[in-house]
């Protein structure tokens, strides 16, 4: 596993406790996970995502991300209705462990866009995985 | 390591069924029609399957090399913890195959199928006594459909009482199935940690158990091979809310002949026949999970079971309260022939001393290697003992490689990343079976292997080498999987 | 004790290396009360002899054997096992070992169990088939509940009334504590499934039918999948008969979306019932809904091809309690068994042996027929159908069973409206002989 040293952050991305991060374009934001959680789960075998045109609340599992040996629940950062789902990743999972800030996972149409101030900074992120 | 039985075979490649084979080959011999030929409903009638066609000569080597490639309890010690891997006679194989007995049709009368009867009966009997619960089903075919018919009952009792209950208590140190019984049949279940001796502590039954919970799945001795103590106050606890104690009998086999499971509290418990009654595992079945639990719950329990009326026995189907059918005859009955079998060939001062050797055979191994590896908790353990990869990470060697390595010194590695309480847990569970001298052999072996992590960690990392394959990939076969040929 | 190798010497070596001196000192950590009073009440200890002469007593007290003839199918049928079945499922490589958790040291059994996921999909038309449920009841059990996982939603499940009444038992009893509704659907005047009350129907997840059905009809798989599709529910096709998917059209091209069944007819004698397996197959995009274990091909580090368990984050020991199903081990040997079955038939040996199974019941029919019985169900069958007698058939079958012949099954016991109307079976073990001599008894 990486050290914090060795993790890849992006400036300008929102983050969040469960090691997602969140960018705005227009009116609909994406989410994705971070270096970090890529890292933590190992080889990513399995990504699966909502329904385009489901509504979901801040903290709703949205879906969940496997490993060999291992599942995590996704939990949506902000509340909204999907959009998009990213589909490339149905062939190619392991995209989000090559380069997760570029493969997201889902694409949101936020129903209150304020809630996006509320997620972390990119230096609020690093303070907490320093713990 | 003169002794070291990890020495490559003869090893024959085999290709897949349909890679070999021609058409109009067969490997089975079909009787010649003795009426005339009919036609089928042309619409109704389809192509059959694209199978390969075989000779007898081709399915006999194709098989017999296969089975070369794995490796059985028949073939060296398997020390797999929590799964009990015994030896299983071979007289249990003959009994079972009584012509007379197998062949018996599942529904025909009950006065035509008294021998299988009498069986059943039988060990009904034999299994509320060592587990000290009178109320037996046998008809569960595998310890985890056992836990699900457990957790059944649980809802059927609560129901007939008009209690209404969605939660349920289950240690970290419990059975791994435990959880998803659980959901089928509505409990969330409610996670209690044990304490840092790893037991679980009085007071986190305290402050869980309420009256919207149904009860605690506890598995005793637990997954870490410590027997849990407070079994009875926690027991007691667990009543005074009306909830049930669900017993876990995975860990059966340290404690035949030494504890009653219904004086220490427990309300329902499952046997792994597997594990503790010598039947063959089979690389996955079958097993069979009988299921025991108190007079009081006894009205509850699949239907149907057998019952003795005078010098007769007979298949009761009329218990209303029963939770119904769990599977579609009597369970895995040629599974419940072998338990049967070694119950008879064992009696009750030998199926004790089982017990107890196993519970000698794991103490030592812990003494023998607590200066080898780490353990995970020093107190006494009973039937199997945890290790952690604590003393092995400042060389950069996992439990992973450990395990990988014995299979080349020619032994069945042990539980690996189980139980989940103790991080790179090597949990071992050497079994009655073995000897004194294949134990020394196999403590022998975990000492070269944790040597080999400090002089040639490689050694560990690039193994197995000489198995029939080296490490597979599960990444790919996950990420791309290619299920059918 | 043969199978408990210490000597009293060795054990006392033993205790000394753990610091003990008598074995009950290993016990101390169980308290009193948790104790069994006394040795425990089991008869005495038997030798190799006297427990084979007590199988033979036992043996002594079945009224029927292996040497009657039992035209009785219902879900557990007696076809010819060829002698390399016994023979080499006793090999106790495969007999003796645990799941393969090691694959390196367990290729035979994943192989083994990849070659018979192949053979059953193929069989059944699915894409996909996993390594086992335990038997043909629970894997119906599971169907649902996978059916309901999909259905998300959806709370409601049927099944046909002409299912096998021991599996619509237990799907009930999985069903029992959970909030699903399980309805049963009524069968028509053929003997076959009437989905007419599916329309009236909100909310259902799946149906199950089952074909060749209870009472031995094969079912217009492929007109029930439309209704089935057509109400937005899943197709669930069931089976206690396998071996009639090498004469019919299998499920898969009638559009079934999960099928599954028993497989005792492939290899296992009927052993009362147990243990045979459960077979399970899908469509693959319902692949990660599944229960049970599946194996998946994947190579080596040196890249040489071998067998992984693999989707294994659907199972317990991962996804706890929101796994796919709570099932761990399955019937393993059994599934071994099944696909040496079908290899040893072969395509065209499958195609072969289903034909003379449905020639002997057609021959069976006429003959009856003739004799001046009745077709309950006057419907296309396989190797079972219900007959209906003009005298009360008791007597004849008491008869019979003198003669050392099992003439079928009363069905009131399971369908009071079919009460003294038996359901008979003749596989390719039954002679023209004895089906002759049945109906020569029928008045």
């Amino acid at each position: 596993m990486k050290e914090l040293s060795e993790l890849i952050f992006v400036e300008g991305l929102r983050y969040t406790d469960d090691h997602e991060w969140v960018t705005a374009s227009g009116d609909t934001v994406k989410v994705g996970i971070t270096d970090y959680a890529q890292d933590q789960m190992g080889d990513i075998v399995f990504v699966e995502g909502p329904e385009v045109g489901d509504e979901l609340k801040k903290g709703d599992e949205f879906g969940t991300i496997e490993s060999v040996k291992a599942v995590s629940e996704l939990y949506l950062p902000i509340s909204g209705e999907i959009v998009a789902v990213n589909e490339d990743l149905d062939d190619a999972p392991e995209a989000v462990n090559e380069d997760p800030y570029k493969n997201w996972l889902v694409e949101i149409k936020p129903s209150d866009p304020s809630e996006l101030e509320g997620l972390l900074t990119l230096e609020a992120y690093k303070e907490l995985l320093k713990g | 390591m003169a002794k070291n039985p990890g020495l490559t075979g003869l090893i024959i490649e085999e290709p897949l069924l349909w890679e070999k084979g021609g058409k109009g080959r067969s490997g089975m011999c079909i009787p010649d029609s003795d009426v005339p030929a009919a036609t089928p409903v042309a619409a109704l009638t389809g192509a059959g399957p694209d199978f390969p066609d075989l000779s007898e000569v081709d399915i006999v080597r194709h098989y017999t090399r296969l089975s070369q490639w794995n490796f059985g309890v028949d073939t060296g010690m398997y020390p797999l913890g929590s799964c009990t891997m015994k030896y299983n006679p071979k007289i249990n194989e003959k009994f079972a195959a009584t012509a007379e007995l197998a062949a018996a049709h599942p529904m025909l009368a009950d006065e035509y199928v008294q021998g299988n009867l009498q069986v059943i009966y039988e060990l009904q009997s034999y299994l509320g006594t060592i587990s000290g619960l009178p109320g037996v089903t046998l008809q569960p075919a595998a310890g985890a459909h056992g836990e699900l018919t457990g957790m059944m009952i649980f809802a059927a009792y609560h129901k007939s009482r008009n209690s209404k209950r969605t939660k349920i208590l289950i240690p970290d140190t419990a059975h791994g199935t435990n959880p998803a019984s659980a959901a089928l049949c509505g409990y969330k279940p409610v996670h209690l940690k044990s304490g840092a001796n790893g037991i679980l502590p009085i007071q986190a039954v305290i402050d869980a158990m309420d009256e919207e919970t149904a009860g605690i799945m506890i598995t005793n001795p637990n997954t870490l091979g410590l027997f849990e103590t407070n079994i009875r106050e926690i027991a007691d606890i667990v009543h005074s809310k009306g909830g049930l104690v669900y017993g876990d009998g995975a860990n059966m086999n340290a404690i035949m002949g030494v504890i009653d499971l219904g004086k220490s509290g427990v309300d329902i418990m499952h046997w792994n026949v597997h594990k503790t009654l010598s039947t063959p595992h089979g690389g996955g079945g079958p097993g069979a999970g009988p299921v025991c639990v108190t007079k009081e719950l006894e009205k509850f329990l699949p239907v149907p079971r057998a019952i003795k009326v005078g010098d007769s026995y007979k298949m009761e189907y009329d218990c209303p309260d029963s939770i119904g059918k769990i599977h579609a005859f009597h369970g895995n009955f040629s599974v419940l022939m072998r338990a049967y079998s070694y119950i008879r060939t064992m009696g009750a001062e030998n199926l004790k001393k089982a017990s107890h050797l196993a519970v000698l055979n794991a103490v030592y191994i812990k003494e023998e290697l607590r200066g080898t590896l780490k353990l995970a908790y020093d107190r006494p353990c009973m039937h199997e003992v945890v290790f952690s990869d604590e003393w092995l990470q400042e060389y950069k060697i996992s439990t992973l490689d450990v395990a990988k390595r014995l299979i080349d010194h020619g032994y069945h590695p042990p539980t690996i990343y189980f139980p989940l309480v103790v991080h790179g847990a090597i949990m071992i569970e050497p079994t009655e079976t073995e000897c004194k001298e294949d134990i020394d052999q196999f403590i022998a072996a975990m000492k070269t292997v944790v040597a080999e992590a400090k002089t040639d960690p490689e050694s560990l990392r690039q193994a197995p080498v000489n198995a029939k394959l080296r490490r597979l990939d599960e990444t790919q076969a996950a990420r791309r999987p290619c299920l059918c040929g | 004790m043969r199978y408990l190798p210490h000597t009293n010497e060795e054990i006392d070596a033993m205790l000394k290396v753990i610091g003990r001196k008598r074995l009950d000192e290993l016990f101390c950590s169980v308290p009193d009360e948790c104790r069994h009073d006394g040795a425990m009440d089991l008869p005495e200890p038997m030798s190799e002899w006297a427990l084979i002469d007590h199988a033979s007593e036992l043996a002594g007290a079945m009224k029927i054997t292996h040497k009657h003839k039992v035209l009785i199918g219902a879900g557990s049928y007696h076809h010819y096992i060829p002698e390399t079945i016994p023979s080499l499922i006793s090999r106790s490589e495969f007999l003796t070992a645990y799941t393969p958790y090691q694959p390196e040291i367990a290729q035979g059994t994943l192989q083994g169990l990849f070659e018979y996921q192949t053979l059953t999909a193929r069989l059944l038309g699915m894409d996909v088939a996993n390594a086992s449920i335990y038997d043909g009841a629970s894997a119906l059990a599971e169907a649902l509940l996978m059916g309901l996982r999909i259905g998300k939603k959806k709370k409601k499940v049927a099944i046909s009334k002409a299912l096998h009444p021991h599996y619509r038992e237990v799907a009930r009893t999985y069903l029992r504590p959970t909030e699903y509704e399980l309805i049963e659907l009524p069968y028509d005047e053929d003997g076959r499934t009437d989905l007419s009350a599916l329309a009236e129907i909100e909310g259902l997840a799946a149906v199950a039918i089952q074909s060749p059905n209870f009472f031995g009809v094969v079912e217009d798989q492929e007109k029930l999948g439309k209704q089935i599709h057509d109400v937005g529910a899943l197709f669930i096709s069931t089976f206690t008969e396998p071996l009639a998917y090498g004469l019919y059209k299998n499920p898969g091209e009638c559009g079934a979306d999960i099928v599954c069944g028993e497989g005792q007819s492939f290899g296992m004698p009927r052993s009362f019932g147990g243990a045979a397996l459960g077979m399970f197959a899908c469509k693959d995009k319902f692949t990660r809904n599944m229960p049970g274990r599946l194996v998946g091909e994947t190579v080596d580090v040196d890249g040489k091809r071998g067998y992984v368990l693999t989707l294994s984050t659907r199972e317990q020991h991962i996804r706890r309690e929101k796994a796919t199903s709570n099932i761990c081990s399955n019937q393993g040997v059994c599934t071994i068994i099944a696909a040496m079955y079908m290899a040893s038939l072969g395509g065209t040996g499958l195609r072969n042996l289903a034909k003379l199974n449905f020639d002997k019941m057609e021959y069976f029919k006429a003959a009856m027929v003739a004799k001046g019985a009745g077709l309950v169900f006057d419907s296309p069958g396989f190797n079972e159908v219900v007959v209906e007698f003009n005298n009360d058939f008791k007597p004849v079958f008491e008869n019979l069973i003198e003669k050392g012949i099992v003439a079928g099954l009363e069905l009131g016991k399971y369908y009071p409206e079919l009460a003294g109307k038996y359901l008979f079976c003749v596989t390719e073990t039954v002679s023209k002989d004895v089906i002759d001599t049945v109906v020569a008894e029928v008045k």
